[in-house]
């Protein structure tokens, strides 16, 4: 069975820094792989080259077997590339509802359709209405997405990935800023996620207990490299771990 | 029956649906209870600028890209008639090689424009365009053989819009129904079908998208749409409306030259209009081109009036002398922009907005 993504020598360079530097990394379908490393490592970078946002200097994507090395964000968006981000990017003045409905609208393919009435197009808003039931938004469905606090809106960040129904799930750092008793309905719809077995993970983490409990593997970005990869209890023991990032984290 | 003439898009205020009532009855009944040639033909600008600011607003409110070259593709639509009126004759077939011909050509030039320069930051689009329709309108200029330079081209249309033709002798309730009263109610059927197909572009899927993307065309990208394949589409059908709009304009005047359609005053007429009514409402440029194109029809004679009765106070005199128009109209522009950020029908959602949600059990 092909990887259901896999990097080869990816690599970014802005002038003289290189921001990643030559990751080879496959994933297999159905993992979650958690991808750890201290700020600056090249974490969102990495992700970024991935799902399009940024062009890569050096080396290739694969989807399914399949190079989209040279595909924009949302070809790579369409073929099954889903991303959440790390800092909130939602449509501000649009309601929640909206939000959500937009990613689904752009998976049913209707976005060129300018002669039906957007509200006509009933399965669209009960899908997007069902998702929104998923992250517990329900009762804020018609407040615009700059009025939720910030807790609500990194829910619904996910929300909009979850509709995109994509094979390859990325999420970067999906519980940062949010309060204690708001991670766990983000963390249930990452297992949720995990226990559908053909959908491959990706998460940028900083949380330790989390990565060790979710992840089926954690990959160690340093510098913009690939320093560590295994699994997760191995890694986290290893001196390399420790020292790049544990112990920075420590040193806090 | 409404709601879906009207694309599932309601005013959505009492108040805004009773203005709208209103500003239609009053194009409508203009013939009627305002006599006079003026009053018609406030009455027409007024349709063909609401076909105008409604397509500016596709862009602009919809899109959220600043464009000036509008008036290029208005014109355009003007220059069409004009120039087909005038080598093909009088004929219905005139007019449908006019515009059909401006079409093509305003087509052709936002795909280029759209696709050349929709990738560049909206300062440097805004730019382009500019310099665009600046070298249009020159050439507008220029080009004398075809376009009459300066001095434009004045042209007769097909024998039904002229206002020698009479569909019966006697008036009806002292209205004589001649071809330029054929002309206004064409106008006002064709400004309203044109209007209600923009709503329903603004409230398709499509239209959905393109509010995305002004909000947020990164994460638009992120979610799967080709930001510059809808923004090329925006522009173009903003565009092919502009120019049809220009073709009304011209078959109402019977005129067109560079300073009726393609001048940076109209530019800066239908941004004012735009912003007053409220942006990216489509309601607003019914709003905004209903209030601004009166005021800036009526207010000098207002003051006219109010220059006459304070004659003896100094001050005050020259400050509502006619002359002065231009300074007033200034100062309701900044106020209402001061005021009323989001425009009028913005506002008045707003508080209607407000209300429902004071009610109890709302």
């Amino acid at each position: 069975m092909p990887f259901a993504l896999q990097t080869q020598e990816l690599t970014i360079r802005f002038g003289g820094h290189v921001a990643v530097n030559a990751v080879s990394c496959a994933f297999e379908p159905g993992t979650l792989t958690a991808i750890v490393g201290p700020n600056g490592a090249g974490k969102t970078t990495y992700f970024n080259l991935i799902s399009g946002q940024l062009k890569a200097s050096a080396g290739r994507v694969f989807l399914h077997g399949q190079d989209i090395s040279s595909l924009s964000a949302p070809q790579r968006s369409l073929r099954g590339i889903g991303r959440a981000f790390q800092l909130t990017n939602l449509f501000p003045n649009l309601s929640v509802l909206e939000n959500i409905r937009l990613a689904v609208q752009s998976r049913a393919g209707l976005g060129h359709n300018l002669w039906s009435i957007w509200s006509s197009h009933r399965a669209l808003i009960t899908r997007a209405e069902e998702v929104l039931e998923t992250v517990a938004l329900t009762a804020k469905r018609d407040m615009a997405a700059s009025a939720l606090p910030h807790g609500d809106q990194r829910k619904l960040e996910v929300a909009i990935l979850m509709a995109l129904e994509p094979d390859v799930f990325m999420f970067d750092e999906p519980t940062a800023g949010m309060s204690v008793d708001e991670v766990p309905v983000i963390l249930d719809l990452i297992r949720g996620l995990k226990a559908q077995s053909d959908k491959t993970i990706l998460l940028v983490e900083h949380k330790m207990d989390v990565v060790r409990e979710l992840s089926d593997r954690i990959i160690v970005l340093h510098n913009g490299a690939l320093v560590a990869d295994g699994e997760p209890a191995a890694v986290i023991a290893s001196p390399i771990v420790q020292e790049a990032y544990l112990g920075v984290e420590v040193a806090k | 029956m409404l709601n879906h003439l009207l694309s599932g898009d309601l005013p959505r205020s009492r108040v805004l649906a009773v203005v709208l009532v209103i500003i239609l009855a009053g194009l409508l009944l203009t013939p009627f209870i305002f006599p006079g040639a003026k009053a018609l033909n406030v009455a027409a600008k007024i349709c063909i600028f609401i076909v105008l600011v409604s397509s500016f607003d596709l862009l602009l409110g919809y899109t959220g890209i600043v464009s000036f070259a509008h008036t290029m593709f208005f014109g355009i639509g003007a220059y069409g008639v004009a120039i087909a009126l005038t080598r093909i004759g009088p004929t219905w077939k005139g007019v449908a090689v006019g515009v059909a011909a401006a079409l093509v050509v305003s087509l052709a030039l936002s795909l280029v424009i759209g696709l050349f320069s929709l990738r560049v930051k909206a300062m440097f689009y805004a730019m382009i365009t500019l310099a665009v329709a600046s070298a249009f309108q020159t050439m507008a200029s220029q080009f004398s053989e075809i376009t009459g330079g300066e001095d434009g081209l004045s042209f007769k249309v097909p024998e039904l819009l002229t206002p020698g033709f009479s569909l019966r002798e006697a008036p009806f309730l002292g209205v004589s129904l001649d071809g330029k009263l054929i002309t206004f109610y064409l106008l006002i059927a064709v400004t309203v079908v044109l209007f209600l197909v923009m709503l329903r572009i603004v409230n398709s899927p499509f239209g959905r998208v393109l509010q995305a993307i002004r909000e947020n065309e990164f994460r638009a990208e992120a979610l799967g749409y080709r930001t510059v394949s809808y923004r090329t589409s925006s522009n173009v059908l903003s565009a092919m409306f502009a120019t049809l709009a220009g073709a009304l304009l011209a078959l109402w005047l019977r005129y067109n030259g560079p300073d009726t359609s393609l001048s940076f005053e109209i530019m800066i007429d239908l941004l004012l209009m735009v912003v007053i009514g409220g942006m990216g409402t489509l309601y607003g440029a019914v709003v905004g081109a209903a209030i601004f194109i009166v005021a800036q029809n009526y207010l000098q004679e207002l003051m006219k009036l109010a220059s006459g009765a304070s004659i003896k106070i100094p001050l005050l005199r020259d400050l509502v002398h006619p002359d002065r128009w231009l300074l007033w109209l200034g100062l309701l522009f900044v106020l209402s922009v001061y005021k009323f950020p989001a425009g009028i029908v913005g506002k008045l959602r707003l508080s209607a907005w407000r209300k429902r949600m004071a009610q109890p059990g709302a």
